[in-house]
């Protein structure tokens, strides 16, 4: 019986250790693609009337034959694109549409200036062929070329094209907004449809526009400025974690969503879910937060702990400096000290390397018996480490012809980043320490 | 294309040959019987002698223009000929070539008859002699290339029989045949119907190729300024007398001035011009009954070639005297009479004698060409002596303007025939025959009124007054949008190369506006194109009259307009030359080009050259080519030419170091050739002081004109007339919007912008439909969204840290007293905040990306993040603003 028990038994685990794994990875790569592909929501959340109002002005542009113009500014990570996309595709659904409209996506930092822009435009259209075997021409000829086929075409029998224009404060510092002022242009007389949508962070780009350019926009600006609460925060929090209902492994989904919402509840994750909310409101914060806590969890650790989370946390608000502090040697610790007491006495003036040695002198004539004292060349092979790791750096950009000890220099290193490596400097010596904390070197 | 005849001519040479044949020493001008022309590897000389036809080059070097050669001579070393221009069918405008009825022999050339055009040109541009006949029968099947056909006369307005008398053949160069006293007359073979219909309506010549009419051509152009002015008061005097008349005045609102300034004018000169015809006609024909009657004028090279300008104009009224009177025969109403002018004193003749004294600009005439008809003996006296005392151009316009007032006053009296007075003058449709040949007619006969005959005739154009007012509505009820200025451009036919694409059609149509708020949302559209524009009334006009005098007077101009954006400028431009293309259609101004450029749709300012090169000949040429062909086109008199309206708009972008190109666009309307006229735009009124050379500002003169701002009660007239009684917004709504738009800017663009999102916002408060208003909610909120600034609602959005960053900033301010610090200053302060307020203080990197952040909005001005902790961080919106937000939560 027994071993009939066992022979049964092991097939049986095997099968749900595999099945087990593979729910494993379609759970990563579920969430994954939410958190790193950009894969869009359903529904935009939080933005529902500038969701309409887009929307609206889109299908206008794409069923009436209407030019608009529009800009979508918001701070980086406010969903801009996604609000785009989101109303492209709910648009795209209608055959009305989707047969009829043309959409050309520039960035003004792929197309940096209008040539390679214009480039791009009519590569996007479609048009090169009909420039025929001709190798396409100049930028005089393409901008003609371009003007003309939008100026052929009309209201009602053209194509409407969809303008996109992502980081649209950068066309604005192309030679003098030509770019824009043409599509503007065209979107203000009878010329063929278009819609041009602009992306932008900035909060003062009409003030970029030239005064031309400027009358031609119609003003319309869609913001996204979200005035998200904490509570939101946290439903954002559950619902990016949670697991679809399509899920295939039921059980296991709903074991996974009961346990995001009782992390919900808990005090340390709302905690670290708390100071992220204070820090940042984007969604793109809270994705990284979530992909470095996702990466945690494995077939041995099947759902998401605070614990995880609480390291996501740890590790992406740690400090850039730190590990490179951690890897020091006592010396060059011990500079980077005396170049802190240099900075308070003098109120942050620059210091060269003779300064530094002096000051690292007295200290070991002070504490002699806790530090060896170091030769000068050794010395300086410290300060160039420190400077190779741009932990100093030197004040006019190291042109000066002045003789390497006495080239003035900045700690690039604020008192908090010195204090805080010491402390969790392994085997500090308690003198360096102290020495670090003293008023007076 | 071009490179192809600039090689080619610097391989010819030319030399007289002989001696001169006649010597005009007060002009220092030497005439020669023939010019032999020597091409470089050929080793025969080419002759080509006087009264040879011959092949002159032009702009396409496959149909070189033809003429006959009627004098050569050279004047200071330039050798210059005089010649009779054909016209090939190419050469002919578009509109025109229905005309013909059939389908042109590819050999055809036409003569051509038009006293505005240059007969003068330059010798070296006579690339050798070509055959030309005279063919009355159907034409030869058989192709020899190098012989031409003549068959028909153009005149500009219609074609003609041909009549043989014209046309010299070339055998006899040196000695033209005797003139004849008494007029001929022929039984003409009629080749087709149709065109023997048409041609009839249109017969009469006006234009002969007389030689010698350079100095009176540019007498008028010295008074195309005083036109200007005259214009104006023809076309005010005309608009006293439409407003008395109600009837016409809603068909000649404002949407259509042109109509009212251009038939004023015109009328005037039609008039003017008639009565010196008629005159002469008149007394010879005497009583006879009114029916067509056709002078056409032999012509004959010039026996005489000293002959100067000043002897014509003595001579031309006497010339009226000829002894030429009609034969029976001539009563036949298809026969035409043919006057052989004598000339008097040495030889010279004038072909319509009257005319060229006048000093009137040739062109005015054919835009005109009216059937000389009969006038009363007794009209003719009392007109007759301002025209034999006045011999200047200035005084004869005088004259044209009294009798077109007189005519007015008469036709305030009777509204019946003000109304036939507005029938366009179509010449070319042949059921109007008779009312073309009388509109102008019935008008004088009023002044002179109560002759029996004239009764008669006013009884039987009283039945074709039915077509013509059905005709008159047709050309009125036509709104600019119809007539597209694309269309009305010649065009050459493309090469499949040049061809250019657009954007492909739609699958599906456009739906159209579905409701009340749609349909006034398409109306508001900045890129509708309204039936008229309101409120440029008066820059409307003096537009319009700058530039249809420069075209009627074929000269040129400059003028400069500024304004503001969204001030209309470039519409009311566009509605101008919508009105004048009308106009020139419908013949009452000649025709014209019209080019326009955009400094904004260029990509560097000498691209202005090959864009207009491009779109008045389509070559292409890089911008050095351009510049110099276009230099060479505007300053050679080439044959034929029309005038050119050029519009440049965004000037101030053609603004180069050197001001070339601002330079040459204002030079070329001075040279003597060129018959450009320049309309520039730009923001600033004082451009031209600011940034142009001297030399440059002086080319551009002194013509300006400013566009300001509208004011609210413009605005809201804009937005009235262009929703059209479309009922959508509350009155109090579009005073809010109009006011407010005012009080900013004046922009219309912004005004209309501004509506249209009124309207979606009052679209999307209700959907419960129905009949609607946009009222002031939905405005304010359109308002709000335009206008306010988003920085103190960002503010408020941003996160707890940003915000204390923000504070942390000001701090950091008042502690220094600067409005400038370093990252690593603020930062400090912000952990003391962070403390304050009971908060994790955040790491070194944490806070580079808050303050990066708060960068990227652009509500502060970061140094770039290279520099770390030492990056310098300043306010962008105002340290009040800040605390504003701050403080509200």
């Amino acid at each position: 019986m027994g071993p009939f028990i066992t022979h049964t038994k092991y097939p049986k685990k095997k099968n749900s250790e595999d099945k087990t794994s593979a729910t494993r990875a379609c759970v990563q790569r579920i969430l994954r693609e939410r958190f790193c592909h950009q894969r869009l929501p359903d529904r935009p959340v939080g933005l529902e009337s500038q969701y309409k109002h887009l929307l609206e002005l889109l299908r206008r542009t794409a069923v009436h034959g209407e030019s608009n113009s529009v800009l979508i500014v918001g701070p980086r990570g406010a969903g801009k694109t996604m609000l785009l996309r989101c109303a492209l595709r709910e648009l795209l659904e209608l055959q009305e549409v989707k047969q009829n409209v043309l959409q050309v996506h520039l960035s003004g930092l792929l197309q940096t200036d209008d040539r390679i822009a214009l480039k791009e435009i009519t590569r996007q259209l479609h048009l090169e062929n009909v420039v025929g075997d001709k190798v396409f021409g100049s930028f005089a000829e393409n901008l003609v070329f371009l003007l003309e086929a939008l100026k052929r075409g009309d209201k009602s029998s053209s194509r409407p094209v969809f303008f996109i224009l992502e980081e649209f404060d950068l066309f604005a510092h192309h030679k003098n907004q030509t770019l824009l002022y043409n599509l503007l242009d065209v979107s203000q007389s009878a010329q063929a449809p278009v819609a041009v949508v602009g992306l932008t962070c900035r909060l003062d780009v009409l003030e970029l526009l030239e005064k031309r350019v400027k009358s031609r926009f119609s003003h319309r600006q869609i913001h996204l400025l979200s005035c998200m609460s904490f509570c939101q925060y946290l439903d954002a929090f559950r619902s990016e974690l949670a697991l679809p209902d399509d899920f295939p492994d039921s059980k296991f989904s709903q074991e996974w969503n009961l346990n995001v919402s009782e992390l919900c509840e808990e005090k340390s994750v709302q905690e670290i879910l708390q100071k992220h909310f204070n820090s940042c409101k984007d969604f793109r914060s809270l994705h990284l937060l979530l992909l470095l806590a996702l990466t945690r969890v494995s077939v041995s650790n099947p759902t998401l702990r605070a614990v995880d989370i609480l390291e996501a946390s740890r590790m992406s608000s740690a400090d850039s400096k730190a590990n490179i502090l951690h890897g020091l040697s006592v010396l060059e610790l011990c500079l980077i000290i005396a170049m802190k007491h240099l900075n308070d006495i003098y109120e942050g003036e620059p210091f060269n390397f003779q300064m530094v040695h002096n000051e690292f002198k007295k200290f070991i004539q002070r504490k002699s018996h806790s530090i060896h004292n170091f030769e000068k060349p050794v010395v300086i092979k410290a300060f160039e480490h420190l400077l190779q790791l741009e932990l100093i750096r030197p004040v006019d950009g190291g042109v000066c012809k002045v003789q390497r000890e006495y080239q003035l220099m900045r700690l690039m290193l604020d008192h908090t980043q010195v204090m805080e490596a010491l402390q969790r400097y392994p085997q500090c010596p308690t003198d360096v320490k102290q020495w670090a904390i003293s008023a007076f070197g | 294309m071009s490179g192809y005849y600039t090689k080619l001519r610097a391989r010819r040479t030319y030399r007289w040959e002989g001696k001169p044949t006649s010597e005009d020493r007060k002009l220092k001008r030497r005439y020669y019987g023939s010019l032999s022309i020597a091409v470089d590897r050929r080793p025969a000389e080419a002759v080509v002698s006087v009264g040879q036809y011959i092949l002159i080059e032009g702009h396409d070097d496959d149909n070189p223009f033809v003429a006959q050669l009627l004098k050569l001579g050279d004047v200071r070393f330039m050798q210059v000929t005089h010649v009779q221009w054909f016209v090939r069918m190419c050469e002919i405008h578009q509109n025109k070539r229905k005309l013909l009825g059939r389908s042109p022999h590819p050999q055809e050339v036409f003569y051509y008859q038009d006293r505005s055009c240059d007969n003068e040109v330059d010798a070296e541009t006579i690339l050798g002699s070509v055959q030309v006949c005279v063919y009355k029968a159907p034409f030869p099947d058989r192709e020899n290339k190098d012989t031409l056909f003549v068959k028909l006369v153009w005149d500009t307005k219609a074609f003609r029989i041909m009549d043989p008398e014209l046309f010299q053949p070339p055998q006899s160069p040196k000695s033209p045949p005797p003139y004849q006293h008494a007029p001929r007359v022929r039984a003409l073979p009629t080749p087709d119907p149709t065109v023997m219909k048409r041609a009839m309506i249109g017969v009469h010549t006006r234009s002969s190729m007389s030689t010698g009419k350079m100095g009176t051509s540019e007498a008028e152009s010295a008074h195309s300024a005083s036109k200007l002015s005259a214009a104006k008061v023809l076309n005010m005097k005309r608009r006293s007398r439409i407003s008395s008349n109600p009837n016409i005045r809603k068909k000649l609102d404002l949407c259509s001035p042109s109509k009212k300034l251009t038939r004023g004018d015109v009328l005037g000169d039609i008039l003017g011009e008639d009565q010196d015809t008629e005159e002469d006609l008149a007394k010879k024909l005497g009583s006879s009954p009114p029916r067509r009657i056709s002078i056409t004028i032999r012509m004959t090279p010039l026996q005489n070639p000293s002959r100067s300008s000043t002897d014509e104009e003595c001579l031309s009224v006497q010339a009226l005297d000829s002894p030429a009177k009609p034969t029976s025969t001539a009563l036949d109403n298809t026969s035409r009479n043919v006057l052989g002018v004598q000339p008097l004193d040495d030889d010279v003749f004038e072909l319509e004698p009257a005319l060229v004294s006048k000093g009137r600009t040739p062109r005015k005439r054919e835009a005109t060409p009216r059937q000389p008809s009969l006038r009363a003996p007794k009209a003719e006296e009392h007109e007759d002596s301002p025209i034999q005392t006045t011999a200047t151009p200035r005084s004869k316009r005088k004259s044209a303007q009294l009798v077109s007032f007189q005519i007015r006053k008469q036709l305030s009296r009777d509204e019946l025939q003000s109304d036939g007075e507005d029938a366009d003058d179509d010449c070319f449709v042949p059921a109007k025959i008779d009312l073309e040949s009388s509109s102008d007619e019935e008008e004088e006969v009023k002044i002179d009124s109560e002759d029996e005959l004239i009764v008669k005739r006013s009884r039987c154009t009283a039945g074709s007054k039915m077509t013509r007012t059905a005709a008159n509505s047709r050309a009125s009820a036509r709104t600019p949008r119809k007539t597209p200025s694309k269309k009305a451009a010649p065009t050459t036919p493309r090469t499949p190369r040049h061809a250019t694409p657009s954007i492909p059609t739609r699958s599906l149509p456009a739906r159209k506006p579905e409701n009340v708020l749609e349909e006034a949302r398409a109306r508001l559209h900045v890129s509708s194109v309204p039936e008229s524009l309101p409120c440029r009334e008066q820059e409307f006009q003096d537009i319009y009259s700058f530039v249809e005098s420069k075209i009627m007077d074929g000269t040129g101009g400059c003028m400069y307009i500024s304004g503001v954006p969204g001030t209309g400028k470039t519409a009311t431009v566009h509605e101008v030359i919508r009105s004048l293309l009308q106009a020139a259609e419908q013949d009452e101004i000649p025709h014209f080009r019209f080019i326009e450029i955009n400094g904004m749709r260029m990509t560097d300012p000498h691209q202005a050259y090959v864009q207009i090169l491009q779109k008045l000949t389509d070559q292409k040429a890089t911008a050095d080519h351009a510049a110099a062909l276009l230099e060479k086109r505007f300053s050679m008199p080439a044959p034929k030419k029309e005038t050119t309206v050029l519009l440049v708009d965004e000037l101030d972008l053609l603004w180069t170091r050197k001001q070339n190109v601002m330079y040459n666009l204002f030079d070329w309307p001075t040279r003597r050739h060129a018959r450009l006229v320049v309309l520039t735009i730009a923001n600033t009124m004082d451009l031209p002081e600011r940034i142009m050379m001297n030399r440059v500002a002086s080319r551009l003169g002194l013509t300006r004109m400013s566009f300001q701002p509208y004011n609210f009660k413009q605005l809201q007239q804009i937005i009235t007339s262009r929703l059209n009684r479309v009922k959508a917004f509350e009155e109090d709504a579009l005073q809010l919007i109009s006011r407010k738009v005012a009080a900013l800017s004046g922009d219309a663009r912004r005004c209309l912008d501004i509506c249209r999102r009124a309207t979606e916002i009052c679209e999307h408060s209700g959907q419960q439909g129905g009949t609607k208003l946009v009222g002031m909610s939905h405005v304010m909120e359109a308002l709000d969204e335009m206008f306010s600034s988003s920085y103190i609602t960002a503010i408020r959005c941003a996160s707890l840290q940003e915000q204390l960053f923000l504070r942390a900033v000001i701090a950091e301010f008042r502690r220094l007293g600067l409005e400038e610090a370093t990252f690593q200053q603020v930062f400090v302060q912000h952990q003391g905040l962070c403390r304050m307020e009971g908060l994790q203080p955040i790491s070194v990197s944490e806070g580079l990306a808050v303050c990066q952040r708060l960068g990227a909005c652009r509500l502060l001005l970061l140094e770039p993040s290279r520099l770390d902790l030492l990056l310098r961080v300043r306010l962008n919106v105002s340290q009040d603003d800040v605390l504003y937000a701050l403080k509200a939560d």
